[in-house]
């Protein structure tokens, strides 16, 4: 034992490890395996505060690399070069999007890494079918135990869900799909078929013993669940993507997961319970934040009858002041307390740095400036604290709306910079209303409200008009947000 | 491990993520969406099982493209969130 205790770890971990011939699984390595998910642990524990967060992301690189080298010294390798050369592409890859990629393309790029765990998830369930041997998944009779055929079919099954749903989202939200939800005749029922039959096959995969048997119902189970992924995402709009992300998030977890229960591996267990839980949350908040429940974003077609953008015909017309960005630095200048709401539509605009820039002048001027976040303002959880981030803005001056919202009762101006629904009373008071419910910010409260649109015809995607437009405080600075930012910041010089 | 080892290693995993996810700050969701990304790549694991083991090539090429995958995540989910916490800042107060 002591001689155990005193050898290099990676040299204990190179002890036969494998139950191939019956024997018990070498301890050291499932220790390993447990401290790389103990470092995962850390990993989203140091993101409580953005203090922690970079040694956080830290603990989560040693993790990868505990598992990854523990993995490498205690299996027998074929070919060591192949798999650092597929490291290395990989690798090539990931470092050079992570570094081009513009942070408004965030949420894009999550669907889509997302989509490369899904289909991961499915190469490696087939694989494990293909050759049970090298996952020590065969009982003495030389069959794949059932138990780890479940296992494997709902891997596959997740992992392809995953897969096929993101590759949508991804699509979507990068704009070479058009955001507005498709909706299928009887897609309920279709859906729940499909769901259906992924568990009537993968019982049935179980249950058939011999590869020539079973393999049409694995095929069979990894068809529908590229097709219920694909079928899941397309009938929800856009707008809902901040909930979709977070799902698929999740999904990517509980894929690693299963996959983990087939290999019977603690680092991925972990992992997978942790990612899956993360995304559940992530998903539960972003539904909270638009008093939606979690079924009916998933049935999808929200904003599907009124998403075409203003064309209730018979809206209407109410009188609205305009004002230019001059009148707009002006008041700016004379307020003692400015509080800046971003939306989607800053994003669109890549209006960030030019807002950063007035925001700095207002404060050399001795004015107050806060901004003010809604979980669903953006595309996906943190969308517009990144963003702001980017511009440079000190995170101590950017707030939930919970944090917040009593402030606008002694704001001087609300600057209201690409959102929309996030501001309309309606949901407070309208029971009518799409989003009735929805917290919302109170600018009605504050005594001057700046809105930056790009014009009075486009509506916020929930298509309801937005009574902040016609207040009396209110002033509509129409333009394209970052232009109008910028004129204002010349204004103020 | 038995299945009720590594069930109960899930169900209390579960409950470390719940407890540990809710105390991530808002502000922080993007990233933390980009690192659970990253750590959910782990499943690279089974991709160099399935790609160590020569006796199947079938299995063998599915291992490989899926370490070629799940590396893309791994590599550029920490790097991108490195970048983005990089960017969180506190400004000194003069």
């Amino acid at each position: 034992m002591l001689r155990l205790l005193l050898a290099a770890p990676f040299a204990v971990l190179a002890m036969p490890a494998h139950a191939a011939t019956g024997e018990t699984v070498n301890p050291w390595v499932a220790l390993a395996y447990l401290v790389a998910g103990v470092f995962f642990i850390l990993a989203l524990r140091g993101l409580s505060s953005p203090a922690t967060s970079r040694t956080g992301n830290r603990f989560g690189m040693v993790g990868m690399l505990i598992a990854v080298v523990t993995t490498l010294v205690t299996h027998d390798i074929a070919n060591l070069v192949e798999i650092l050369i597929a490291i290395a592409i990989g690798g090539l890859i990931g470092v050079t999007i992570a570094r081009r990629i513009a942070m408004t393309a965030m949420p894009e790029l999550v669907a889509g890494f997302h989509s490369l765990v899904g289909l991961a998830a499915v190469l490696v369930g087939w694989a494990a079918y293909l050759n049970p041997g090298a996952f020590d998944l065969l009982d003495p009779g030389g069959a794949i135990d059932p138990v780890s055929k479940v296992e494997m079919g709902l891997g596959i099954a997740i992992g392809a869900i995953t897969f096929s749903g993101s590759v949508i989202a991804f699509l979507k939200l990068s704009g070479r799909m058009s955001g507005s939800p498709i909706l299928l005749p009887a897609r309920h029922i279709i859906n729940l078929g499909t769901l259906a039959a992924i568990l009537v096959l993968t019982a049935f995969f179980a249950h058939t013993p011999g590869a020539e048997a079973n393999l049409p119902f694995i095929v069979a189970l990894t068809v529908a669940a590229f097709a219920i992924g694909f079928l899941l995402i397309i009938p929800i709009g856009g707008a809902d993507m901040p909930v979709v992300v977070s799902m698929l998030n999740s999904y990517s977890g509980w894929a690693a997961a299963a996959m983990g229960f087939t290999l019977g591996n603690s680092a991925m267990i972990i992992t997978g319970a942790l990612v899956g839980s993360s995304g559940a949350i992530l998903s539960y908040i972003m539904c909270r934040a638009m008093n939606r429940s979690f079924l009916s974003v998933i049935a999808g077609g929200f904003g599907a009858d009124a998403g075409g953008g203003g064309d209730g015909e018979a809206r209407e017309q109410r009188p609205y002041k305009q004002g230019s960005a001059d009148d707009a630095a002006f008041m700016l200048e004379q307020a003692e307390k400015v509080i800046v709401i971003p939306g989607y539509g800053m994003a669109v605009a890549q209006a960030q740095h030019t807002l950063r820039e007035m925001t700095d002048i207002l404060e050399e001027k001795g004015v107050e400036v806060k901004f003010a976040i809604h979980p669903v303002a953006g595309r996906m959880p943190g969308h517009m604290n990144v963003l702001l981030a980017e511009a440079n803005v000190s995170y101590d001056k950017v707030f939930e709306l919970e944090d917040i919202n009593s402030e606008f009762a002694q704001a001087d101006v609300a600057f209201i910079i690409g959102a929309n629904d996030v501001v309309n009373p309606a949901a407070k008071t309208d029971k009518s209303s799409p989003i009735y419910g929805m917290p919302v910010f109170d600018v009605d409260k504050a005594k001057q409200v700046f809105f930056i649109k790009r014009s009075m015809g486009g509506v916020g995607y929930a298509g309801v008009d937005n009574d902040v437009f016609y207040m009396d405080q209110t002033m509509m600075l129409l333009a394209d947000a970052k232009k109008m930012v910028e004129e204002i910041v010349k204004a103020l010089d | 491990m038995d299945f009720i080892t590594i069930l109960s290693i899930f169900v209390l995993a579960c409950f470390v993520g719940y407890y540990v996810v809710w105390s991530v700050t808002p502000a922080l969701h993007t990233p933390l969406m980009a690192v659970t990304n990253a750590i959910s790549s782990v499943i690279i694991v089974g991709a160099l099982i399935a790609a160590a083991a020569a006796d199947v090539p079938g299995a063998k090429w599915l291992g490989l493209l899926g370490i070629v995958l799940a590396s893309v995540n791994i590599f550029g989910g920490f790097a991108v969130t490195a970048r983005m916490l990089a960017m969180y800042k506190k400004k000194e107060k003069k």
